[in-house]
């Protein structure tokens, strides 16, 4: 039984990695084409990319606007959730559905939503309104994360605040942003990692400037070459970073 | 910093039930009130509408003679001490102790030194830099106490603040909060459930039942004179007898029995007495039976059975002498004793 478990285990692994691990190979494969045979190893290919300008100059646009629009996305989530979880709204729970709901939209719908309404207003596309398509998918997501980690106890404490002669907007920025910071971060993690990755509406909503996976889009339809390869390694390592480096920062967290 | 407080027909209505019914109560500048009744008697939600942090339905609330009934919590000359503490968690006890302060622009240093100066009020000397999650519960009421002490309020709320603490620890805060409350001389306004605290600490006892005031006085006065049958069996054991009200005394199953009161002759009446004060070597009224007895350290806790009466309660000196079956005669502290209307049941 136990066998039988590992070798589920393996393969289970194999199919989710697998993909990655043949990706990475070959981004070092000494030659032209990045199929087998695996003929040697070169790392002529990540040389290729880093002095590739396009490349390079996408990978910093695909920073920018993750953090951009993540940042925003946590802002409108977190005074979203504030408002729902502080205020008796009528029809309140309506309007969380509302919130959350284009959760369940496929990318393409919302990108094709936003390419429409860009297009009847006049709006050129840009950067900005890649930014503006991420910021509409990862709202809900914050949303969601930080309205999930407000609790009565914590009302208690920003009442506390207010009578001690607090502002509203000093109670948000002194009080209640500071304690709901774990999720805040963790949501902007998120966040960071899916606009990274985005590329229906990143392609629909760009223009001149585009993000990383956009770049690798039109790099394929050039052919399969391993500098395609050499870069989704790089996109994959900078992914686990990220990973890492907030895994690290709430284990630290969470020691405190 | 004092003030006094005047409540005046307040009504709160949470949809159709009535938790507060015109409330009114009228406080001294300096004084230590203490709010006491069962849970859901309106005591909580009545500081809650002084504090500002609930709306009253109708009436008015001056502090210091403002009508402050509109006003939010930030801007009333009042602070609070929650039940749950509320301290900031992600700031140290120094900036907890001096928020109020920042709030009020004043400088760091200014607001630091009287953060430092407060925690030495309270007896936390040396504590400035940890953070609330370091300190013990008793350690983190008192960073609460600092911290809505530290803006000079006028009047200080104190939402059942020494619920959660074990009863050693209890008693200790009491006797501080009465030592603190002398020496800054705000008005306190303290919410309880619990008789003996609130006769511990209290300057004037407000015992409240169903949205309404029951009685209000002296702990003495509320405890030993109390206006009404339910103040009387909430501020501790009573015995009663029943009886109807006669010139100069009551007529009870036991005889006519002298003691003061202002019923009219004829009227039903209660004749009550504290289980303290049922033997006390004083001339007999009657005979009883011990049933048993149960030592609770102070005292001796007896139940005696009288021909024609419920079961009485009695409180003996330890050391007595008594058994189960042993024939006392009932030798009551006549002046002890009070006579309450009784309803006609």
């Amino acid at each position: 039984m136990r066998t039988v478990s590992a070798l589920y285990a393996l393969a289970l692994y194999g199919f989710i990695f697998l993909p990655v691990v043949v990706l990475v190979l070959f981004s070092f494969q000494d030659g032209r084409f990045p199929i087998p045979p695996f003929k040697g190893f070169s790392t002529r290919w990540y040389e290729r990319v880093f002095t590739d300008a396009d490349l390079v100059e996408a990978l910093v646009h695909s920073l920018f606007v993750a953090c951009v629009s993540s940042a925003v996305a946590c802002l409108l989530g977190f005074l979203a959730a504030y408002g729902l979880a502080r205020a008796r709204l009528p029809g309140g729970a309506a309007v969380r559905g509302f919130l959350m709901a284009p959760l369940t939209v496929s990318y393409l719908i919302i990108g094709l939503g936003l390419l429409i309404s860009f297009n009847l207003t006049g709006v050129s596309r840009s950067l900005w309104t890649v930014g503006i398509g991420h910021a509409v998918i990862n709202t809900p997501l914050c949303f969601a994360i930080v309205f999930a980690s407000m609790g009565a106890h914590q009302a208690t404490i920003e009442r506390a605040a207010r009578d001690l002669g607090a502002p509203e907007w000093r109670v948000l920025w002194l009080v209640s942003a500071p304690m709901v910071m774990p999720s805040i971060l963790a949501a902007f993690a998120l966040s960071v990692t899916f606009s990274w990755d985005e590329f229906i509406i990143a392609f629909l909503l760009s223009r001149f400037d585009v993000t990383l996976p956009v770049e690798i889009w039109s790099l394929l339809r050039s052919g399969l070459n391993p500098t395609t390869n050499a870069v989704g390694s790089v996109v994959f390592l900078i992914s686990v970073a990220l990973v890492l480096v907030f895994e690290i920062a709430f284990a630290a967290r969470r020691a405190r | 910093m004092t003030a006094p407080v005047e409540i005046e027909a307040i009504t709160r209505r949470f949809g159709r039930v009535t938790v507060l019914d015109a409330v009114s109560l009228e406080l001294e500048a300096g004084e230590f009130a203490v709010l006491l009744g069962p849970s859901g008697c309106g005591k909580t939600t009545l500081l809650n509408i002084i504090g500002g942090f609930l709306d009253a339905s109708a009436g008015t609330v001056r502090i210091g003679g403002n009508d402050v009934t509109q006003l939010p919590a930030a801007q009333r000359p009042t602070t609070t001490v929650f039940q749950d503490y509320a301290l900031f968690p992600h700031m140290t006890i120094a900036q907890n102790v001096a928020f109020g302060l920042r709030m009020r622009g004043e400088r760091r240093r200014a607001r630091l030194a009287r953060a430092a100066e407060m925690l030495e009020l309270v007896g936390l000397p040396g504590m400035a830099r940890r953070r609330p999650h370091e300190l013990s519960g008793g350690q983190r009421q008192r960073v609460a106490l600092a911290r809505a002490l530290a803006v000079r309020p006028e009047v200080l709320l104190l939402d059942e603040p020494l619920g959660a603490l074990d009863l050693k620890l209890r008693r200790a805060m009491q006797d501080e909060l009465k030592t603190i409350q002398r020496e800054v001389g705000t008005t306190f306004i303290h919410v309880t459930h619990d008789q003996e605290e609130a006769m511990a600490i209290a300057d004037r006892v407000v015992l409240m039942n169903a949205g309404r005031i029951e009685d209000q006085g002296s702990p003495e006065r509320v405890y030993l004179r109390p206006q009404t049958a339910f103040s009387a069996a909430f501020m501790g054991e009573i015995n009663t007898i029943p009886g109807t009200a006669e010139d100069g005394g009551v007529a009870t199953p036991l005889g006519h029995i002298t003691v003061a009161h202002h019923l009219a002759v004829g009227q039903k009446a209660m004749l009550c007495v504290r289980p303290e004060h049922l033997l006390r070597q004083r001339p007999a009224i009657g005979q009883a039976t011990v049933q048993d007895g149960a030592f609770f350290g102070t005292h001796t806790r007896v139940h005696l059975s009288v021909e024609g009466l419920p079961d009485l309660i009695a409180h003996l000196p330890v050391g007595a002498e008594i058994k189960p079956g042993d024939a006392v005669p009932l030798t009551p502290d006549t002046d002890a004793m009070f006579v309450l209307p009784r309803d006609p049941q």
